[in-house]
């Protein structure tokens, strides 16, 4: 997030919300959105489902799934068209604003209306409320990512708070609501085939050089392969040895067949994992590491901010701190690496990172911190860390207007699966309930998978309210309760993918986002059957 | 700015504050049983009453409520004041059933330690019968006993008020108030996502987590303050220990939740950690029979190491890869990925960010 969950719910006059349904995915960023409304910001909601919130909303735009490109460009002919732009942010802190211009021409509301199928008069009304607000943060969470344009539906929505000036001020900015815990800090400690910890490119000069210095060791210079990626690699052989720490790709990734052929085609496969899950089945070797609440380290949250994680138990059995299975195979493969406790790692990290220079975990216990953990960038011992990001000037310089056209998602239904299907999160449970299925409470609330379906499309199919019905896709075939109701457009479809039986990930489309590599979750063509 | 005393110590306050945050500003304590911070007041409980002097004139009322003035001179343990409270606490137990051994929030009931406090062992009034009143349990996580209910309307005020879900209000009226539903729905028919914010609202045991049963507060060992494990939110929370046991999860107050959980972080973030299905040793899968077989960790890191070790010199470092774990802390998911650079010579190194 550039900004903090704080100032975009407290000090804001409108919230954009875009494929983001936090009360369900994030339930306390829900609840301070919720209080938000409460206190009289408006909300524009831009979702295909009839999430709580949008009763709420004073605009909701029921978009047709894997159409954002087209949205952000259709607000953007509108806020030139009707002149609610900010010049003066333009002038001074942006580049490349003509081509933008030049790209958003033709997307005027009447054509997105109808690439979007929604009302031309309800974006625009959704345009003036966010353009003309004096502090609007736009919210986005998988709903713009996880499709094969989900880069450029990001950049699309930065495009939109720059031309209306709503970036680096309080109450403003672009803010994607991560996923995981600790999802912003994998990406921050460098668990990427391109960067470092911090973002540091491999390739950038210096770069490399820097790191071989720091741990002693020559290093590969050739850039990795994205997960999504090695796993056809492990298909061909290119692939040999995979080790996989806490993941659950055969619950999580999509097109399961697929992984599971691929997991099988590896030579040694070893995983490190709380839990026999569905990929340690797969496994040679399970290594048993422990849980969050038996050791000490940090997690950073959505806001880029770095909180401390405190080890409260030790269980029975012989389990291991990870970090000391990961030494111990690094001095077993030959390079000398000491134990460390966390504190020491954290120390190392702040040593070779710079956005972490003033990160330790002394600091984040003490009592100028006070609880309040420290956000990234935190560049020396008394910097006080980074609530909001790009003020007075961005990260790169100017803002880089990045112009996308819209295309179409690669699966488009058709007569043999004529139904689009997203995929998502419920409240209840945490993506592959391996820690949340652990709670026989939570499994009676909500213990079973379903499919949320129109009732247009369900009366056409013969399908009642609650009957178990079969989903086929290309790729599989997978059965589920059948949710009749008017959540989804006529034609769409959305399920869970937190329950093992019903998994949606058996169906899903493994079409990647072509710069970020991630799958096109949120559409695919299915079609439903009753049993 | 305005100047007042409180217990004869000068005090200066911006306009507006009420009395309870101007003594709290100085560090003076005045009980409180509804009072909840950063919404309207209820000033409901009576119990936050102080002794007010404003312009010559002496009144009694309620700190929550009342706005500091000018030259005001307030004083919060007079004679008047402790009487006044100790009758609010007559009232309240008037109506309360008193089963306190038996009850969860034994030990941590708010009721409970003013009562103490100010010297109310039990109800004056006569011949009040506590009503009876069925408790709704249907809740999976808690129960509701209004039997010991104060109606201090905690709860029904953080569910519409912090949560915004507006899941349940006061019904009836009198004394047969009760906290519910609307529509007298059950508990568990109702809007409620149980996310258990109003239970640790409860000054008393009338919202209780149903695992409250299991230990007694006063009991536990250590408050661990930690992270929750599941979303990005980042929510601060307690873990509550007891005999090396995670035996109750509570709310703290952190920079992104400001005291609140969901239903994941309070009720479905520690049974798991020392779950049965733990794996509790390293395993190696016996090839023939395709069954895992437990090992030591030498075994089994002996076997690893080779295995990569093998491929490495085969076939190169970018034949392995290693994927780190979005749930796992910082210091883990460095180590795992400074392991596949320099152990592995690969950069194929990733986390679950895409999936």
């Amino acid at each position: 997030m550039t900004n903090t969950i704080y100032d975009i719910t407290r000090e804001s006059d409108v919230i954009m919300l875009v494929g983001s349904n936090p009360e369900h995915a994030h339930p306390v960023i829900g609840m301070q959105v919720r209080q938000a409304v409460a206190r009289g910001a408006k909300l524009i909601v831009v979702d295909p489902r009839d999430i709580d919130l949008a009763s709420k909303a004073t605009v909701h735009l029921k978009l047709k799934p894997g159409t954002n490109v087209a949205f952000a460009n259709g607000m953007m002919n509108i806020f030139i068209e009707e002149d609610l732009i900010d010049h003066k942010f333009i002038e001074e802190r942006t580049e490349n604003f003509e081509a933008m211009k030049e790209m958003v021409k033709d997307y005027t509301p009447e054509k997105v209306a109808q690439i979007c199928n929604i009302d031309p008069e309800e974006l625009r009304k959704a345009a003036r409320l966010y353009a003309t607000a004096d502090k609007a943060p736009i919210m986005y969470c998988l709903g713009v990512t996880e499709h094969h344009t989900g880069t450029e539906g990001v950049m699309s929505l930065s495009n939109m708070a720059m031309m209306v000036g709503k970036i680096g001020r309080p109450g403003c900015g672009v803010n994607p609501i991560r996923g995981q815990n600790n999802v912003q800090g994998a990406c921050d400690m460098g668990a990427s085939p391109n960067q470092f910890s911090g973002y540091q490119n491999i390739d950038k000069p210096g770069v490399l050089e820097k790191f071989e210095k720091a741990w002693g060791v020559e290093l590969n210079p050739n850039i990795g392969t994205k997960a999504t990626d090695c796993f056809p690699k492990m298909l061909t052989g290119e692939i040999k040895g995979l080790f996989i720490f806490g993941e659950d790709p055969v619950r999580t990734d999509p097109n399961t067949h697929h992984v599971i052929e691929c997991l099988k085609a590896v030579d040694f496969f070893v995983i490190d994992e709380l839990f026999m899950t569905e990929t340690a089945k797969y496994a040679d070797v399970i290594l048993p590491g422990r849980s969050y609440a038996e050791k000490e380290g940090t997690f950073s949250n959505t806001e880029r901010r770095v909180q401390r994680v405190r080890k409260a138990v030790e269980i029975a059995g012989d389990t291991k701190p990870d970090t000391w299975i990961f030494t111990e195979i690094m001095n077993r493969m030959g390079y000398p690496q000491p134990h460390l406790t966390p504190a020491e790692i954290m120390d190392e990290i702040a040593s070779v990172t710079p956005s972490f220079a003033g990160i330790s975990h002394a600091r984040l216990d003490s009592e100028e911190v006070n609880g309040q953990g420290l956000q990234w960038p935190c560049t020396s011992k008394d910097h006080p860390g980074t609530p909001i990001m790009h003020v007075g000037k961005f990260a790169r310089g100017l803002g880089y207007f990045r112009p996308a056209a819209y295309v179409p998602s690669m699966e488009q239904p058709d007569d043999e699966y004529p139904l689009i299907m997203m995929t998502g999160r419920i409240l209840e449970h945490y993506n592959a309930c391996a820690m949340t299925g652990r709670t026989e409470e939570i499994n009676e609330i909500a213990g079973s998978s379903f499919i949320e379906i129109n009732k247009a499309d369900a009366d056409k199919l013969g399908i009642e309210n609650g009957e178990m019905v079969q989903i086929t896709s290309r790729r599989g075939t997978i059965q589920a309760r059948a949710e009749v109701a008017y959540k989804t457009n006529p034609g769409q479809c959305w399920m869970p993918f937190n329950f093992l039986e019903g998994n949606p990930n058996w169906l899903c489309s493994d079409a990647l986002d072509s710069i970020s590599r991630t799958p096109e979750y949120k559409v695919c063509a299915i079609k439903v059957e009753k049993l | 700015m305005i100047h007042l005393t409180i217990d004869g110590i000068a005090v200066e306050v911006e306009e507006g504050t009420t009395i309870l945050n101007a003594a709290r500003k100085y560090g003076i304590e005045i009980p409180t049983l509804c009072y909840l911070e950063g919404i309207l007041p209820d000033g409901s409980c009576r119990l936050c009453v102080v002794e007010v002097v404003s312009r010559g004139r002496a009144k009694i009322d309620t700190a929550c409520t009342l706005r500091c003035s000018e030259g005001d001179e307030v004083f919060t343990m007079s004679e008047k004041v402790v009487e006044s409270r100790r009758n609010s606490l007559d009232l309240l137990l008037s109506d309360h059933r008193l089963h306190c051994f038996s009850c969860e929030a034994n030990g941590d009931c708010k009721l409970q330690d003013y009562c103490v406090e100010y010297g109310v062992e039990k109800t004056s009034y006569k011949n009040m019968e506590v009503r009876e009143c069925e408790i709704d349990d249907t809740n999976k996580f808690f129960s509701y006993d209004p039997s010991i209910c104060i109606l201090c309307h905690r709860c029904v005020n953080t569910c519409n008020e912090i949560v915004g879900r507006g899941s349940i209000g006061t019904m009836n009226r009198g004394f047969q108030s009760i906290i519910g539903a609307p529509g007298g729905k059950k508990w568990i028919d109702s809007t409620c996502e149980s996310c258990g914010n109003c239970v640790q609202a409860c000054p008393t045991g009338a919202l209780s987590m149903k695992r409250r049963k299991k230990y007694r507060a006063f009991q536990a060992d250590k408050k661990v303050r930690t992270t929750c494990p599941h979303c990005a939110t980042g929510c601060q929370m307690d873990l509550i220990v007891k005999d090396n046991k995670i035996v109750d999860c509570v709310g703290a107050d952190g920079p992104s939740n400001h005291g609140l959980l969901c239903v994941k972080g309070r009720s479905g973030s520690f049974d798991f950690v020392d779950h049965k299905d733990r794996i509790r040793h390293p395993l190696i899968k016996n090839k023939e029979t395709g069954e895992f077989e437990q090992a030591t960790w030498d075994e089994a890191l002996d076997l690893v190491a080779s295995k990569f070790t093998e491929i490495k010199n085969n076939y190169g470092g970018e034949a392995l890869a290693g994927f780190a774990c979005s749930r796992s802390t910082n210091e883990d998911i460095y180590m795992l990925q400074k392991m596949v650079r320099t152990a592995f010579h690969s950069n194929n190194t990733d986390n679950c960010a895409r999936v």
